[in-house]
């Protein structure tokens, strides 16, 4: 199944052209930019594996595409986030968020029930 | 003036507000004073300067006739006093009276309280023939008494994890009337076809046709089994709407029992039910939707009533994570600059006198958090570059018939929504100026997308073009 992560998870996959775009984005306004990865795409899981260090005061898109070039290579079949991150009072938090890499085979999600009574209790878990 | 003469100032019998001192052009509102805004239109033959005065008397310590007791009291510190009146341009009658309220007259953190004394009796004073709060100023010694949202923009992004572009959402439809097991199909295919949330609408609360438990058990079957399809975190605005708050809290206590991420109620609960619910929402991890079910009762006229920015003000100061806030494209009343004026005012850290938009008040929000504003009411797909350019992106834009009624279907219409929403967002950030040549984002979209194609075809040239009744006196350039 085709994971809906990521602000664009409904376009086709971004060239590195259309990457570097969004990353100029970012860079404009200031953001510092770090690379997440995984192989437990769970929803509820909130903390991938961070790559290297987030980049702040970034000039160039290339220097964020070199490290994104770089955690593609070293997890191939893992998916990888990109996140930028705004420090301004009021937010403190993600500003973009883009799946800049998926498996070529993503895992199946499905639910589990438990009976609880007259209702059901759900655990959403992978299936293999 | 001042109270001059003691022996004048509380000799039996009636006084004009003036003599009494609730007009005083030379006062300078503390920074702790409360700071009110109001139109007023006075009945003929009525001074502006008495007009006003009788305004911040009866919404302060004032009555029709003096009383010894005031001398009881520091009076002069506790009444209000307008302190300067400015014509509205284009009016002989209308004026706008600022008037200052001590902080001692309010009670700490209730809007119950603050809301009594400031459109109480006042509203129906008959000296002033129409009247209307257009904005309030709260001090930030005020502001820090209240709760403010139960979580906030960024927490119920973090919660969620969807970040950098407006949620989606869909009000369930036909609105009334489905049972609860087909209710379910309608949330399930709305979910999995791309949307972040659905709702009940306001008045769905527990009625023969479906009660609320049988609702709640088969929304939450439908948003667990569309998370499993689609790998993201969903949610079902669960509308606790009830007659009393034992009711409410049991709905609630369920819908958390269950595992929903947010809940719902209607402003037609109360003030003081929605602070119960804030606080019941922040202790229990659950975000809180505010329909804003009535308000357009004494919003929409320009001449009586109360803003709706005053609204949206007293909902953050209240501590709701969501408020319908207009969609300004939409079917529903809303001026581009005067909803701005409302997204600014449940979003901005600090927002600045700006009465193109209708902000009569510089307002501190001091670290309060910020309510995510709600665009629902006839908005389709094809005006996602208009929304998105006017609202921005902390919102959720609501898409009911814009979902439901898609030719494809159910499914079909969310996922044109949710590609829609991401061309938008992708093409604002290589650049384009979405406004101008959002549009043509939107058909090139259409070229590969099929939904986004039966969207544009199905509604594509369905505007809603009248003339709004609220409309800023300093209005720049509109839509």
């Amino acid at each position: 199944m085709r994971i809906r992560q990521g602000q664009f998870a409904y376009l086709p996959d971004l060239s590195e052209e259309e990457l570097a775009a969004q990353i100029r984005y970012a860079i404009h306004h200031g953001w510092g930019i770090g690379l997440e990865h995984t192989d437990d795409p769970h929803p509820r899981n909130l903390y991938w594996e961070m790559w290297d260090q987030p980049q702040f005061g970034v000039d160039l898109p290339e220097q964020v595409l070199d490290q994104v070039r770089a955690c593609r290579e070293a997890h191939p079949d893992s998916y990888v986030a990109l996140k930028a991150f705004m420090s301004t009072r009021h937010r403190q938090g993600v500003m973009l968020h883009l799946l800049v890499q998926r498996p070529a085979d993503e895992p199946e999600l499905r639910i589990e029930r438990q009976q609880q009574g007259r209702r059901q209790g759900y655990t959403l878990t992978r299936a293999f | 003036m001042t109270s001059g003469n003691r022996q004048d100032r509380f000799k039996a019998g009636v006084l004009p507000y003036t003599e009494m001192g609730y007009f005083d052009a030379d006062y300078e509102p503390a920074d702790t004073d409360i700071l009110a805004a109001f139109r007023v239109t006075p009945q003929p033959g009525v001074p502006r300067e008495e007009a006003a005065g009788a305004v911040a008397g009866e919404s302060s310590t004032a009555t029709w006739t003096t009383v010894w007791t005031d001398q009881l009291t520091p009076y002069e510190e506790y009444r209000a006093r307008c302190y300067r009146i400015e014509q509205v341009p284009g009016s002989d009658e209308q004026f706008i009276a600022y008037v200052a309220y001590g902080l001692d007259l309010f009670e700490e953190g209730s809007i119950a309280n603050l809301t009594s004394s400031i459109i109480g009796n006042v509203f129906g004073f008959k000296a002033v023939k129409a009247l209307r709060l257009e904005d309030m100023g709260i001090p930030k010694a005020y502001l820090k008494t209240f709760q403010g949202p139960a979580h906030g923009i960024q927490v119920e992004r973090d919660y969620l994890g969807k970040w950098g572009r407006p949620l989606l959402g869909a009000t369930l439809k036909p609105k009334l009337g489905l049972s609860a097991r087909n209710y379910g199909r309608v949330c399930y295919e709305a979910l999995r076809g791309g949307l972040d949330f659905t709702k009940d609408d306001e008045n769905i609360n527990s009625q023969p046709f479906m009660r609320w438990r049988d609702r709640f058990i088969h929304i939450i079957e439908a948003v667990r089994r569309a998370e499993a399809t689609t790998g993201e975190i969903k949610g079902h605005y669960m509308n606790c709407t009830a007659a009393t708050m034992e009711d409410m809290y049991e709905r609630a206590e369920f819908a958390k029992e269950l595992g929903s991420p947010i809940i719902m109620i209607d402003l037609t609960i109360g003030y003081t039910a929605i602070q119960s619910m804030a606080k019941w929402a922040r202790a229990n991890n659950v975000l809180l939707h505010l329909h804003r079910a009535g308000h357009s009762t004494y919003t929409r006229q320009k001449d009586h009533g109360v803003s709706f920015r005053v609204i949206a003000k007293w909902a953050r100061m209240m501590g709701v994570d969501h408020i319908h806030a207009g969609t300004i494209v939409g079917k529903l009343e809303g001026d581009a600059d005067i909803t701005k004026g409302y997204y600014d005012t449940c979003r901005e850290a600090f927002q600045k006198r700006d009465l193109s938009k209708g902000i009569y008040f510089d307002q501190d929000w001091v670290g309060m958090p910020g309510v995510m504003p709600v665009a629902s009411g006839g908005i389709h797909a094809g005006q996602m570059h208009q929304l998105v350019g006017h609202l921005g992106e902390d919102s959720v834009l609501q898409f009911g018939g814009g979902t439901l009624g898609h030719p494809d279907g159910v499914a079909a219409g969310a996922i044109a929504n949710r590609v829609a929403l991401e061309a938008i967002i992708k093409a604002r950030n290589e650049g384009v100026n979405l406004l101008e040549d959002g549009l043509e984002i939107l058909r090139a979209t259409a070229e590969w997308s099929p939904e986004v194609r039966g969207a544009l075809e199905t509604w594509g040239d369905v505007t809603f073009d009248y003339e709004s009744t609220d409309t800023s006196d300093h209005a720049t350039a509109s839509v």
